[in-house]
């Protein structure tokens, strides 16, 4: 059983959103996502941003290994695989700031002395990845049926040396940009959950990031 | 009585100090503890500094080393930093492979380092397609006692600001380089990026420099970095509870009295070398 959504996201301005060059500050890259996909784990998703596609599967509530289990909470544990290449510290760093996202919304108390384990298969790579993989890891804790406090979204913006701002850029606008945010905001309050930021920005063009992201963040709560 | 108390039930014995707005250790929710630095400590190695934030005691020493440029950037040198957790300083880190958390912070030194552009790998390069400059940036942590990306990030600069590098100069009839070590000169370090590590605790109140027990405690952690203009290196909010964009404000604003505060101390250490 397949559950496939479409969103031709048009977000913003009021600009239909094509597959050609965007209008800058508004429209999305299409996005879609599916679940329930892989038959071993207990959810998965496969999320798409444009050409970025991440396959991501959950298995839990688990058995835990002692040496890691935690008397009153679940234990969460993320796995990144790169799609070339053995993982590396940049996947390491990636897993931590994923894990410690859904730490934040699963209800680990719920499920004490277990493990939650969320794979994460990248598929292609055009930019965005890191908020794709969020996107996906929510998809899969949503289709595994994993309790949680609320849903979250991952937005990236990029910046360019005018300062115009572009979300979900691709890897060439990644390229060129001057900074690069991502933010993963939860779908209740569109409060920022995780931030990771690269390159040069001011303050107020962090504050201007921020409040795009949170525009965006209801349109991904309708997926889930 | 209280020691029973912390032992059985820490959040609530935290809590207690929370709301008389101060911390056990009698600083304010706003303050960070005694910072000390030292720099040129280590002979042997081509720029070194001691960083101790309260307990958290951090030691850098950077290495200058041959190397050839990379293919798709001829005119580039390199830097590689790499932190290491020993076990020595705290029985949560084991002998063996880099755990998670110092692969971890060695991935945010370097994110700093890329992001502020502190040092322009250009100015590293001593021939272009054939020489430069790899400099290796080992963090040590000697003693582990919470905030330890700011303790890194402040090691990291102090050291750079304490390279010496000797000139180099391409022999034209053997195509072999030649150290004058003799003439020395310090590197173009072009900002001062300065790391403010802030822990959250029960979705609301947000401290500075969290010590260890905090940070096991606290329910997220932000960390900014800003240069002395006030642009923004790293953001980084690895998980943890929400925050708005007000709760945002507050930590910059502090973020930017603690980069005048670590800039007084450089300044004056670097006086000081100077005067020697």
């Amino acid at each position: 059983m397949e559950i496939a959504k479409r969103a031709d996201a048009e977000l913003g301005a009021g600009t239909a959103a094509e597959p050609g060059p965007r209008s800058p500050g508004c429209s999305l890259r299409h996005f879609a996502c599916e679940q329930n996909l892989l038959s071993r784990p207990d959810g998965s998703a496969s999320f798409l941003q444009g050409d970025t596609s991440v396959l991501a599967g959950v298995y839990g509530p688990a058995e835990v290994k002692v040496s890691k289990e935690i008397f009153n909470k679940a234990t969460l544990e993320v796995i990144l695989r790169p799609k070339i290449g053995l993982p590396g510290v940049a996947e390491k760093s990636r897993e931590r700031l994923i894990r410690n996202t859904c730490e934040a919304v699963v209800l680990g108390a719920l499920h004490p002395r277990t493990s939650i384990t969320v794979v994460l298969q990248v598929v292609s790579d055009a930019g965005s990845l890191l908020a794709c993989c969020l996107n996906a890891a929510c998809m899969a804790l949503v289709d595994a049926g994993v309790p949680m406090r609320a849903l979250f979204c991952g937005v990236s913006c990029a910046l360019d040396s005018d300062g115009n701002l572009v979300l979900g850029p691709t890897t060439k606008q990644e390229k060129e940009a001057r900074a690069i945010l991502t933010f993963a905001l939860d779908s209740v309050e569109q409060k920022l959950l995780m931030s990771n930021t690269k390159g040069l920005y001011s303050d107020a063009e962090l504050q201007q990031c921020l409040a795009a992201a949170q525009d965006l963040s209801p349109g991904f709560g309708q997926l889930g | 009585m209280a020691a029973g108390f912390k032992t059985v039930e820490p959040l609530e014995y935290y809590r207690r100090f929370l709301k008389e707005n101060c911390r056990p250790d009698g600083r304010e929710l706003g303050e960070f503890r005694t910072t000390t630095v030292n720099i040129g400590s280590i002979s042997t190695a081509d720029g070194s500094a001691l960083v101790k934030l309260g307990n958290t005691t951090v030691i850098c020493g950077i290495k200058a080393e041959f190397a050839a440029p990379p293919l798709d950037a001829p005119d580039r040198g390199y830097v590689v930093p790499n932190v290491d957790l020993p076990p020595l300083c705290s029985s949560r880190f084991r002998t063996g492979p880099p755990g998670e958390e110092a692969q971890v912070t060695s991935q945010f030194i370097a994110d700093v380092l890329e992001n502020s552009q502190i040092i322009k790998k250009e100015d590293l390069c001593i021939s272009p397609g054939k020489l430069a400059w790899v400099l290796y940036c080992d963090l040590i942590c000697l003693d582990y006692d919470g905030n330890i990306l700011d303790a890194c990030t402040f090691a990291l600069l102090a050291a750079l600001k304490n390279v010496q590098l000797p000139e180099v100069t391409i022999n034209e009839e053997t195509a072999l380089a030649e150290v004058n070590l003799k003439k020395k000169s310090y590197l173009n370090v072009r900002t001062n990026p300065v790391a403010t590590s802030f822990a959250v605790f029960d979705d609301t109140l947000l401290i500075v420099d969290p010590t260890g027990e905090e940070e096991h405690l606290s329910t997220g952690t932000l960390t900014i970095v800003m240069d002395e203009e006030g642009k923004l290196c790293s953001l980084h909010k690895p998980g943890g509870s929400g925050l708005t964009g007000a709760k945002l404000q507050d930590c910059m604003s502090r973020a930017v009295s603690r980069h005048k505060e670590v800039n007084k101390l450089l300044d004056e250490v670097i006086q000081s070398m100077k005067h020697k």
